[in-house]
């Protein structure tokens, strides 16, 4: 199974939920196509929701890395919210922790934004 | 290719094709084994990552997608430990020679994890030069004492 990703506008923030596995392949172009649209709609704001993500692997990583430098470079921000042990390890792992801005609660994930 | 499986001692081995549908079946294939094992779900899940990671590159990177190149999994488990092997027909690689994926100026690379999260999730890891050709990745988990 690939990533099925929705969005939600919530004020002027898009929310991204991603459901199932960002890995190499389908998961992650899908991904990369869907923020690069984003982007291009003109949203610089974006909150990926990873809470119904149960998988990524060093490929994924790879597309969030990108996702995020190329929001940053438009000017916009890109922000987790809602991720679970594994996927919070992984980040750890990789150093990202410290460069993604990371929230557990919408709300407040959402009013961050400036 | 054989699969023995005596007592508490267990031997699979399987000759892959280098595509990523291998990638699949040969992650599903440790995490049973790892399973039977006894090994437990946050456990088998990092073996499955790391074992994932190691089966793209080999798949990506070490036979470049080609099809009269071959991947070569074992996984064998005893009551200590779980061994896992995987090997390509690449040109081989010197990974000292790769930028360190920790340091400052590459942590927005969008690649190169793959061998920090191998090691990360194993106890024991190693690259060696596969003969006659190509490289082979060996992940060890220790399996918990019962």
């Amino acid at each position: 199974m690939s990533v099925k990703l929705n969005i939600r506008q919530v004020g002027d923030v898009s929310v991204l939920d991603a459901v199932g596995r960002i890995t190499l392949g389908e998961g992650s172009s899908a991904f990369r196509e869907t923020v690069r649209d984003l982007i291009s709609k003109g949203n610089k704001k974006i909150l990926l929701n990873l809470a119904e993500v149960s998988y990524i692997d060093s490929s994924g990583i790879g597309e969030l890395v990108s996702a995020f430098t190329t929001v940053t470079n438009h000017g916009g921000q890109l922000k987790l919210l809602n991720l679970n042990k594994r996927v919070k390890d992984l980040l750890q792992i990789t150093k990202l922790y410290t460069v993604f801005e990371v929230h557990e609660d919408e709300g407040a994930a959402v009013r961050s934004f400036t | 290719m054989p699969d023995h499986n005596s007592g508490a001692a267990t031997s699979v081995e399987r000759l892959l094709a280098s595509s990523l549908e291998s990638v699949d079946i040969g992650e599903g294939l440790v995490t049973e084994v790892a399973l039977k094992a006894g090994l437990e779900e946050d456990e088998r899940h990092r073996l499955g990552m790391a074992v994932r990671e190691s089966l793209v590159n080999a798949v990506v990177h070490g036979n470049r997608y080609d099809a009269r190149k071959k991947v070569f999994l074992s996984v064998s488990a005893n009551r200590e430990r779980l061994t896992v092997t995987v090997g390509d027909e690449g040109d081989g690689f010197d990974p000292s020679a790769l930028p360190d994926p920790l340091a400052e100026e590459n942590l927005l690379r969008q690649s190169g994890r793959g061998l920090l999260l191998m090691q990360a999730f194993v106890d024991e890891f190693e690259v060696r030069r596969r003969e006659p050709r190509g490289t082979q990745v060996l992940l060890v988990k220790r399996l918990a004492a019962t």
